[in-house]
């Protein structure tokens, strides 16, 4: 029988739920702890949304998550702008002069240590006198999420036919047209994904934000982060799940998007 | 001109504004961190004596060449403090990059096998973690690991310890935290060459008399060695200069690179050292770091 060798084994099947129950469960704790009645984080004292409430009256993290919001968004639009023009540039450039420093600069980030990251930037900063904020902390993020954009939309020029656009061209549109009438269309999914990583990726860093923002003006994650060194506290198990609430509702709004352009951009390549 | 070539005219000139702002943001910093590493330590702020000044002219900037102090370079490799911390820092992603191999490996063939249908799903569900924020997650496990957490209360109500164990601050709690934070790092990029394999090279191997074992051995694992590559590459490069997951987890005693960057700059106010250590720690990844470059770059263009 020839599907025996690849057929699913008990192993297979074990390794699989042990793997999904370790990356799953640490984070459902988290969640149902922050319901807990209970100041004693690890005593369940029944439901609650004390800690909630808790967060909502915390001017100081509610400054910060506003912060945190505002630098993700902008962030991670320039960043999504600036990554599908790189990405554009890779896919569709061909050979041109400096190609191999513009892929390196593009794929290094991606794992270049945070801390070299934030520290390179922040040198930068303070020689070019900035004053040291919401502006330098969304350029910070930009340059580190923009990455990750390219990355996402560049691999899917790479997979598009190419011949939908030379079509559109022989039939008279000019590049810029056969780029916004086809190939726009078609990689709108990427594009959106692209947003949504960079946006997340935003509301994650401590390090580079860390590095780059000014006194009075710290990001969520920065603020989590000196709390959490002090111990667990429930109102950040609130925040946290906020948090992933957050990024889950941008995830399916940004799915159903990508989904709704996509069947619209499939159902008009064939045109 | 062939559509095609018409077509890369433009495409160029939209990659000049993402090229200028990569050389502005991430080529010019560094040469900002080689600058300063080369400087010596003020109590000033910023902290540093500047090493040029290029409104000075020409004769200040062939002065200012004389005086480059290589003294925090000198400090690194005298200091214990510095080699330590680099010698953990590789031992530590070299240990935790094999871990993640021998766990994530599994993973990956398990999702593989599964039928069409469910591999997407599959997929989906080692990538939302990762979506989930990274310090979030580590304090996910700060939760369980505590004194009186849930890892502590099941193993005393099992009666596999006697005492609570101290879990936090430890390197076990340390590496827990990597691996969970990297484990979709490493599967992914084995999943995908796993996948993209050809079952029938396993069903020629089975007829030929192959046990499954010799079939993996001889068959699966080198063919997923490009994926083993790039998903070991993604792994080790950050957790070499990671900061975070050491910082809240690992005890104080023994520091990792990141962590003594972080303190010479925060604690110490001593830019110059923090930066040599940072052209260190970078010269050290440059190798990892241009095979890196090689392998993405053959997998989003190897056909074009």
């Amino acid at each position: 029988m020839a599907h025996t060798v690849t057929r699913i084994t008990r192993f297979n099947m074990t390794s699989l739920a042990l793997g999904f129950a370790f990356l799953y469960l640490p984070i459902v704790i988290l969640v149902i702890y922050s319901f807990n009645a209970s100041r004693l984080v690890t005593v369940w004292g029944g439901w609650s949304l004390r800690w909630y409430h808790e967060f909502f009256n915390d001017r100081a993290m509610l400054e910060a998550a506003w912060m945190s919001v505002s630098v993700g968004a902008v962030s991670a639009t320039l960043a999504t702008l600036l990554g599908t023009l790189a990405a554009l540039g890779l896919a569709r450039g061909e050979r041109f002069r400096g190609r191999a420093l513009f892929s390196g600069m593009l794929y290094s980030p991606l794992v270049m240590p945070e801390v070299i990251s934030g520290l390179s930037l922040l040198l930068l900063f303070v020689a070019l006198n900035a004053e040291r904020g919401f502006w330098t902390v969304t350029i910070a993020h930009t340059t580190l999420t923009m990455c990750f954009v390219t990355v996402i939309v560049q691999s899917r020029l790479t997979s598009l036919d190419r011949s939908l656009e030379e079509a559109a061209m022989d039939l008279g549109c000019d590049p810029v047209r056969a780029f916004l009438l086809v190939t726009l269309p078609l990689i709108v999914p990427a594009i959106v994904a692209g947003w949504m990583l960079a946006v997340t990726l935003s509301l994650d860093d401590v390090v580079i934000a860390s590095f780059t923002t000014g006194p009075g003006s710290a990001t969520l994650p920065i603020r989590i982060y000196s709390e959490v060194r002090l111990g667990v506290k429930p109102e950040i198990n609130a925040i946290c799940t906020l948090v992933i609430a957050l990024i889950a509702v941008i995830i399916v709004a940004a799915s159903f998007a990508s989904k709704l352009s996509s069947s619209r951009g499939e159902s008009a390549a064939p045109l | 001109m062939s559509a095609r070539r018409i077509f890369a005219r433009p495409a160029r000139l939209a990659a000049i504004a993402p090229y200028l702002w990569m050389v502005l943001f991430f080529l010019v910093p560094f040469a900002f961190v080689l600058k300063i590493s080369l400087s010596q330590t003020v109590i000033a702020q910023p902290p540093y004596t500047p090493v040029f000044d290029l409104t000075e002219g020409r004769e200040a900037l062939t002065a200012a060449f004389a005086q480059l102090s290589f003294d925090n370079f000198r400090l690194l490799l005298h200091d214990d403090l510095y080699i330590l911390s680099y010698l953990r820092s590789l031992v530590v992603a070299l240990t935790s990059t094999l871990i993640l191999l021998l766990i994530g490996y599994p993973i990956a063939c398990g999702m593989a096998r599964l039928p069409q249908r469910w591999q997407g799903v599959a997929m989906i569900l080692v990538i939302v973690p990762f979506w989930t924020s990274f310090l979030i997650r580590i304090y996910a496990w700060i939760n369980i690991l505590q004194h009186d957490g849930l890892l502590n209360k099941i193993l005393l109500a099992l009666h596999i310890v006697s005492a609570p164990v101290v879990w936090l601050s430890t390197d076990s709690a340390m590496y827990l935290g990597i691996v969970y934070s990297y484990l979709p790092f490493m599967i992914l990029p084995l999943y995908a060459t796993l996948s993209k394999m050809d079952a029938s090279l396993l069903e020629a191997a089975n007829d030929l008399g192959a046990s499954p074992r010799r079939a993996f051995w001889l068959v699966t694992f080198p063919l997923s060695l490009p994926g083993v590559g790039a998903g070991a590459l993604l792994c080790f490069i950050p957790i070499v200069g990671e900061f975070v997951i050491p910082d809240l987890l690992a005890g104080s005693d023994s520091l990792m690179i990141g962590q003594t960057m972080w303190l010479e700059f925060f604690t110490n106010k001593d830019w110059p050292v923090a930066s040599a250590a940072a052209v260190a720690l970078l010269l050290l990844l440059v190798p990892p770091l241009l095979l890196y470059d090689r392998l993405q770059r053959r997998q989003l263009e190897g056909n074009s």
